[in-house]
């Protein structure tokens, strides 16, 4: 094991200059220029986020017009979902620390990551293009005939940009295939691998699979809207109905693109800050797996009330209920594993209860969703929100920040205050839940989604839920200052600051550019605490 | 109606206290199994807390009977909760036969209403309470969803078809009409009151409000005015198959297939009828897209639907109009 404190040669400070980082093929610099660039998407997201709840603190639409509410919350979820969630923890974690779980020097084509950087990019500043346009005011589920027919703002520009983005997300995943596939260190056998690599493998199938359908779709929109295609359009025999089974068809594995890198990351945390193997590690690793294949056969409950067939509802019905069984298969086996651990109770633990939490709360909900009885008076209000954001945040970014706060040592050679990631931890956690709870009430109570004004009986409960959002605001901003002051600090992190297992901890914080000085060879499971420990005391 | 902090919607349907019972047992269920574990989670984070810095923790790997209990348990109740949700789906989604109609078309951005005794409304709804009321529902242009929390019911209204939704209320008042799927600038404007009334009320209401003939009455006068008449002819000699019988029977195509012609076919047939052509028939009948709004095409539906079939059913040439009305 190298000990590094200072070193010179690490990833960071080989080549200087904006050009070495642009042109870089380094994984580890690309992971660093995603995470730049969906912090940036995060904050134009939650600017959107913070003019709804503002919009929202009163029963009338007085703060915006009608048309400018409906560009608000649909620049939200476009943004939020297709330039934040779903590269957030692939795109950064994921590029970091696949190649290094791996035991590789880079991923198996680094110039096809670096181009799906830009693709990103390139999607990205279209669809902010189209705001500064205008705005587009679809939703971010672009449903028809609306999107194809009816809305005269830019729709055509905003889904080229998910479409080009689309490609840097179907690249990431084609990547990390062929990097787990072909690239494992000599030892490192697929059971042997760590959790966030299998997650990492589960999500890039996804990724590959889904992507493609969503793209199609999207193209089919642009051709009826600018072409006049008839795919959609009822008047000449189309069928409206038809866009969402495509768009589900991605979009509801794309949930699973934003949760399942999030179990990842709490596999390896909750193995790391209890010093224990994780509690039924192949039962663990093929339930992401199994959410990866069963999430493609669910789209339909998204149309219980759609029109579509009733035994069509059925099917989707009992697969939905299925499909949560691999979740709840998961969480148990956190829990076990924390059983007889040594838990520290450093800052990465307050992420680990604060997902585990919170995705119990999003993943039970979709059981009201999926019993399709309860799901005709819940679909489409506010439970449907809350649910969907403890799940994407409450899973998601929870997922996203403790592996941030996991891992920023490795990233950048420096520590954070730890009282400071605690209480932000703890603010996220608070604001979150004051945010969201209430809305599973006013969801019952029969709150629609997407209303600029509502009737005033909801608004006690809208209230707490702008109160809760400023108090998430503000614990997100207290991530973002301490982790840039951070970096104005000389590096001081240790290789290993939190005692964990795993090839990455094994380099110097930060890694040199290619991560191992020999290649690695794998001779133990994952999170052998034990091995390790006997081996301490044997020295 | 409601106080002005509600936390729990007024249930005033026949459906609604069964929704709220299914609700209850999985939000037991959920609690539940979310308290558990994060009462665990927490429990074992301070009873198991590292009191050396070296200390690892506890060498175990797994458990084959606690993976198989925590799947199955979880997987038992998930099915409990499928079929008794499937169960109240399947209720919701089959009106019963003795419904009283009304027809509603969504449009940017009102709700249409249509009595079948001829009255209109905009953006109300009366109902009497106690009887079974049908919605045929229609969209004039993009999605919307007539939505009733009250009455714990919810239809998207679908250009290019139509479809159905029921409900039986049980308490008279003023309750909320929503429209549930995101239709543009006015969305969230589109809402609306149903009146739940007494029999009598609605009698009253219904002999007060001033009509133009009833759904069935316009539905016979545009069969005329469109011309419909020249073609369907009320015997076997028209260009058009006829009509009389035609609703709830079967319909042979030219393609071989066969077709129940319900509100769906009929609708269809009008506004894209090169879609589905009836064996022995030229596809000569132009479109009435655009010629014909949602409203008209429910009355015309109407008219169509009380066309019974003659005594002696013609073998040669019309559609096999043997079936009587049926559920579909």
């Amino acid at each position: 094991m190298t000990h590094a404190g200072n070193n010179s040669g690490s990833y960071l400070d080989a080549p200087h200059g904006i050009a070495s980082w642009l042109l870089t093929k380094d994984h580890k610099r690309i992971a660093i220029l995603y995470l730049i660039s969906i912090t940036v998407f995060f904050m134009i997201g939650g600017l959107f986020a913070a003019g709804i709840r503002a919009e929202l603190l009163t029963p009338a639409g007085d703060l915006f017009t009608a048309d400018l509410y409906n560009k608000v919350f649909t620049l939200h979820g476009v943004v939020m979902i297709f330039f934040f969630l779903i590269p957030s923890i692939p795109a950064t974690l994921g590029n970091f620390l696949v190649p290094i779980m791996c035991g590789a020097k880079d991923l198996a084509f680094p110039r096809i990551n670096l181009l799906s950087w830009y693709l990103y990019l390139i999607g990205a500043m279209l669809t902010l293009g189209a705001v500064f346009m205008g705005g587009v005011d679809t939703g971010w589920t672009f449903y028809t005939p609306y999107s194809s027919m009816a809305s005269n703002t830019n729709v055509t520009l905003a889904a080229l940009g998910v479409f080009i983005a689309g490609f840097s997300s179907i690249l990431t995943g084609f990547n990390f295939i062929v990097t787990v596939h072909r690239m494992r260190a000599p030892g490192l056998t697929w059971f042997r691998m760590p959790l966030f690599l299998w997650a990492m493998y589960a999500t890039s199938l996804v990724m590959i699979l889904g992507t493609p359908v969503v793209a199609i779709t999207i193209l089919l929109v642009g051709a009826e809207r600018a072409l006049g295609f008839a795919i959609f359009d009822p008047r000449v025999g189309g069928d409206p109905v038809l866009f969402q089974h495509l768009f589900w068809f991605y979009s509801h594995p794309a949930v699973y693109i934003m949760i399942l890198p999030g179990m990842g990351v709490i596999s390896e945390l909750v193995a790391a800050v209890s010093r224990k193997q994780i509690f039924g590690y192949s039962v663990v690793a093929y339930s992401s797996l199994a959410i990866a294949i069963i999430g493609f056969l669910v789209w339909g409950h998204h149309m219980f009330v759609s029109s579509q067939s009733i035994y069509a509802g059925l099917v989707f019905s009992i697969i939905t209920m299925i499909v949560a069984v691999p979740s709840a298969v998961k969480t148990f086996n956190w829990a076990a594993t924390m059983y007889k651990g040594s838990i520290t109770w450093e800052s990465p633990t307050y992420w680990v209860i604060g997902f585990i939490g919170l995705f119990l709360v999003g993943g039970l909900t979709g059981l009201f969703l999926g019993a399709m009885g309860l799901d005709v008076h819940l679909h489409d209000t506010y439970f449907v929100v809350a649910h969907f954001h403890y799940i994407m945040v409450g899973g998601g970014v929870m997922g996203f920040l403790g592996g941030i706060h996991f891992w920023w040592p490795k990233m950048t050679g420096r520590t954070y205050p730890e009282t400071a990631g605690k209480i932000a931890a703890i603010l996220v956690f608070v604001g979150f839940n004051l945010t969201f709870f209430p809305q599973f009430v006013v969801g019952y109570l029969g709150m629609p989604r997407r209303y600029h004004a509502y009737p005033e009986e909801f608004q006690i409960l809208n209230v707490m839920s702008t109160g809760g959002a400023t108090v998430l605001g503000i614990g997100y901003l207290l991530i973002v200052t301490y982790l840039v002051a951070s970096l104005f600090k000389p590096r001081n992190a240790s290789a290993n600051p939190w005692g964990a297992t795993g090839l990455e901890w094994d380099i110097p914080s930060p890694p040199i550019t290619l991560n191992f000085e020999t290649e690695p060879i794998v001779t133990e499971d994952a999170y052998n605490y034990i091995g390790r420990a006997q081996k301490a005391r044997e020295n | 109606m409601q106080s002005s902090f509600p936390l729990f919607p007024e249930a005033a349907s026949s459906i609604a206290s069964d929704v709220d019972l299914l609700y209850f047992f999985i939000l037991a269920v959920s609690s539940f199994f979310a308290i558990l574990v994060s009462a665990a989670v927490v429990y074992f984070a301070i009873k198991y807390r590292r009191r050396h810095p070296d200390e690892v923790g506890h060498d175990i790997h797994g458990s084959i009977v606690l993976e198989l209990v925590w799947t199955v348990i979880p997987f038992v109740l998930a099915m409990v909760m499928f079929f008794w949700g499937a169960d109240l789906y399947f209720r919701l989604a089959r009106p019963p036969a003795d419904s009283m109609e009304v027809f509603v078309v969504g449009k940017q951005w009102m709700w249409k209403v249509q009595h079948p005794e001829g009255v209109r409304e905009i953006n109300e709804l009366h109902v009497p309470i106690n009887r079974n009321v049908r919605i045929t529902l229609g969209s004039e242009d993009v999605l919307h969803d007539y939505y009733i929390p009250a009455f714990r019911v919810k239809m998207d209204a679908v250009p290019g078809k139509l479809t159905t939704m029921w409900f039986k209320a049980t308490k008279a008042g003023t309750y909320h009409i929503f429209c549930a799927e995101y239709c543009g600038t006015q969305h969230s404007g589109m809402i609306g009151q149903v009146i739940a009334m007494e029999e009598h009320d609605y009698e009253a209401w219904l002999a007060g409000g001033r009509t133009t003939g009833t759904a069935v009455e316009n539905g016979e006068r545009l069969f005329t005015q469109l011309a419909c008449i020249t073609c369907h002819k009320t015997d076997t000699s028209g260009r058009g198959p006829l009509l009389a019988g035609v609703f709830g029977s079967t319909v042979q195509l030219m393609d071989g297939r066969k077709v129940v012609a319900d509100e769906n076919y009929l609708r269809e047939s009008i506004m894209n009828p090169q879609a589905k052509i009836v064996l022995g028939y030229q596809p000569i009948m132009p479109t009435f897209q655009g010629t014909v709004s949602e409203e008209n095409l429910l009355q015309l539906i109407a008219y169509i639907k009380t066309l019974k079939a003659p005594a002696a059913a013609p073998a040669a040439g019309a559609p096999a109009a043997a079936g009587q009305p049926g559920r579909q």
